[in-house]
């Protein structure tokens, strides 16, 4: 059987509670679950014979002003890999406006330390349980999330001759 | 008895051997690191928020400068990552002639890699070498794009202009020039002992350890985990071309170094083997509203004129979903995460950075040695600030 | 040369002017000082293709205190500011600086909340040179400009009152 289906078999199986979706957009398989399951999932999946002990990258997404933010406005994205079957998924949890909080994976995986770190800065999402949770990429002195919808990009428009004396213009 | 304290010491934002911006935070006890703590984010460009307001192939510029010593490879990842959202098909030439590139881009990042370790470690004249080689390198990207590193050769649905007449006569001397200049290299550093005692059993990760701090690249191939991208998920023709994968055995700093110069000459031989069996055909796909139409035809037929109008005012909506695609950069696995939204701009590009995450593990490396080894180490992992900080 | 701190208005040097300015220029000392992706193109001019030690930078200093040319390659962002600020600050008199690249100028292809739009903004800056990044015969045209800056200047002239209006 494939591994396609055999990750869909150990999901359903013991999980399926957590499980709110399953959606394969362009061959890529993704379970959408929910908030409270996710470290159990993971740690269940670290010991399965899956063998599913790579997590190459943690994501979210801001759907600020979009259709879909009545499902959670923030949406973050495990990108799970097994290096035995060389097969990718993804675990992806909605989070809503109000409460962006979510377990941290950092007794699991080491690589999990920075990632968790760079989403708090540029998105706002608090990872509990997470050892260092300060900014890494943005200054000191910069508040807010660069990364969410509602920051501006904070773009000057160029002086040309008839406006160089003028101070620079900040269109938000 | 007094009790030894620690001694914190700042590797600043401006050092000679941190290979741009980093700043390393290292307490010491005597020559011992006791805590490294990198600090990172003094190149913080904000990227991936520009690139979310521009349409989807204005925003390849962009990832032209983050591994700037690898350009070509940040665009494969980006337009493959698009061509998978849009369901593109490129033609076949498309294909064998980026995997062309990307592995002289290969070429060219593991030179200055050579270059600026060996002068961290003290042998100075090896950058002068390896720089005289990726001028070869940079040759040929001036002969395809008109730019001598920031190219953006590579663009949705196919290449930005024909090959250059000259492609083939100046990919030849590389492939007659490079391999002995590599034999130099080779003789002056590795038996070396000055290098030996320098990188053996230096910034040592075992399997595991690499596996759960989620490395990739040379770094988790110097542990002896053989994984690949390009033989695991292979993209972009790389099933149909033959070359072997490079491994260590000890994960020090001196197999890295060992294994870096093989995948050098794997990439020789797979560019060798591009060459052999190019084949012919249109630089473009071919799919009306979404892909660039060649000149010659913007010039003389009028759909294509108007389609060129529409693509560069107002770009292609594409459809909603959520698509990842990675390669196997010279960093390490450099995947492009793109949420589209059904608009014509992309929601969210994320770029999963190798060099970032790579770092992450520097504590890990040189807690508990010597503070030489930090420079060493530092080099070994192979960083590029411009990809850690985006 | 503390020398021409005393000298008053009323007296003119040519033949020291010019002997001063022949020394400046042949033997800069640049600061090590490579930020993003101009750095590399900068290298590349140090290196054996395009060498510049023929113009007597042979020797890249990486302390401030040592060197009088900064040549600032790469995108300024908002968090190293304040440390280009300090390293301009050790650097002792006479010092000029080469903004090299897009970004540094005026902020290039970047202009959003994290990148300073122009190295100006926070230190006086002698010569700009455009290009993203800038070919190494147009690092040597900039630094041969400066060269050219530099035959006009007197031993006289008071450094810090130079540079452009900062912001």
């Amino acid at each position: 059987m494939d591994i396609r289906q055999q990750v869909r078999d150990f999901l359903t199986q013991r999980f399926a509670n957590v499980i709110v979706s399953e959606d394969n957009f362009r061959d890529q398989q993704s379970f959408t679950i929910r908030v409270d399951g996710l470290f159990d999932l993971c740690q269940a999946l670290y010991d399965s014979d899956l063998d599913i002990k790579y997590l190459a990258d943690i994501t979210s997404v801001d759907w600020y002003g979009d259709t879909e933010e009545a499902n959670g406005r923030f949406q973050v994205i495990y990108n799970l890999y097994s290096l035995k079957f060389q097969y990718r998924f993804f675990l992806k949890v909605r989070l809503p406006a109000d409460k962006p909080e979510i377990q941290s994976l950092t007794p699991l995986w080491n690589g999990a330390n920075w990632l968790e770190r760079e989403v708090w800065d540029l998105m706002g999402i608090v990872f509990i349980g997470h050892p260092d949770l300060t900014k890494i990429l943005t200054p000191d002195d910069l508040e807010g999330h660069p990364l969410r919808r509602d920051f501006p990009l904070t773009y000057e428009v160029p002086q040309f001759s008839w406006n160089k004396d003028a101070p620079p213009e900040v269109i938000k | 008895m007094p009790e030894a304290k620690t001694v914190t010491l700042n590797m600043g934002p401006q050092h000679p051997s941190t290979h741009g911006v980093l700043r390393v935070e290292v307490e010491l006890d005597g020559e011992t690191v006791v805590k490294a703590r990198p600090v990172i984010g003094y190149l913080h460009t904000g990227i991936e928020k520009t690139m979310e307001s521009k349409l989807y192939y204005k925003a390849i510029p962009c990832t032209d400068r983050m591994d700037y010593l690898a350009p070509m490879s940040n665009n494969l990842g980006f337009c493959l990552a698009v061509e998978k959202l849009m369901e593109i098909e490129v033609p076949e030439k498309v294909k064998w002639a980026r995997v062309c590139l990307t592995e002289l881009t290969r070429i060219a990042s593991h030179l200055v890699w050579l270059g600026t370790h060996a002068l961290d470690i003290g042998a100075m004249s090896m950058l002068l070498y390896t720089f005289r080689e990726r001028e070869l390198i940079i040759d040929v990207y001036e002969a395809c794009a008109g730019q001598r590193m920031m190219s953006t050769y590579f663009r949705i649905g196919g290449l930005a202009h024909e090959l250059p007449r000259d492609f083939e006569k100046k990919i030849r001397t590389i492939l007659k020039v490079i391999p002995e200049r590599m034999k130099d290299y080779e003789a002056l550093l590795t038996n070396n002992q000055i290098f030996i005692n320098r990188t053996k059993g230096v910034a040592v990760i075992s399997a595991d350890d690499a596996i759960n701090w989620s490395l990739s690249g040379p770094m988790l191939r110097g542990s002896g985990v053989k994984h690949d991208l390009r033989k695991a998920n292979p993209y972009s023709a790389y099933e149909k071309f033959d070359f072997e994968i490079a491994t260590g055995t000890n994960g020090d700093a001196y197999d890295r170094y060992l294994l870096r110069l093989k995948e050098i000459r794997q990439s020789l031989r797979i560019v060798q083997q591009a060459l052999d069996g190019m084949p012919e055909g249109p630089y473009r796909a071919h799919v009306p509203g979404v892909v660039l139409p060649p000149k010659e035809d913007v010039l003389h037929k009028m759909e294509s004129m108007i389609f060129h109008f529409k693509i560069i005012t107002e770009g292609f909506k594409a459809p909603k979903g959520q698509v990842y695609q990675a390669i196997e950069a010279p960093k390490g696995e450099l995947g492009f995460f793109i949420s589209s939204d059904g608009s014509n701009k992309p929601n969210r590009v994320r770029v999963r950075p190798p060099s970032f995450i790579n770092l992450a593990a520097l504590p890990a490396l040189v807690e508990g040695r010597l503070f030489a080894d930090v420079v060493v180490a530092i080099g070994s992992i192979d960083i590029v600030l411009g990809e850690v900080d985006r | 040369m503390g020398l021409e701190e005393r000298i008053p208005d009323s007296i003119i040097l040519t033949s020291l002017d010019k002997m001063v300015n022949w020394a400046h220029k042949r033997s800069m000392w640049p600061l090590g000082f490579g930020l993003a992706c101009c750095a590399i193109e900068m290298i590349s001019t140090f290196a054996a293709h395009f060498d510049l030690s023929r113009y007597g930078m042979e020797v890249m200093r990486p302390s401030p205190r040592q060197a009088d040319l900064m040549i600032v390659a790469g995108r300024v962002s908002m968090k190293m500011a304040p440390v280009i600020k300090t390293l301009y600050d050790q650097m002792p008199n006479p010092k000029w600086v080469i903004s090299m690249g897009a970004c540094a100028s005026c902020g290039g292809v970047f202009n959003n909340y994290a990148i300073l739009q122009g190295v100006d903004r926070i230190i006086p800056v002698d010569v700009y040179i455009p290009g993203c990044p800038p070919r190494p015969e147009q690092l040597m045209e900039g630094i041969l400009k400066l060269q050219e800056k530099l035959e006009k200047e007197s031993v006289k002239d008071k450094r810090e009152e130079w540079g452009r209006q900062v912001v």
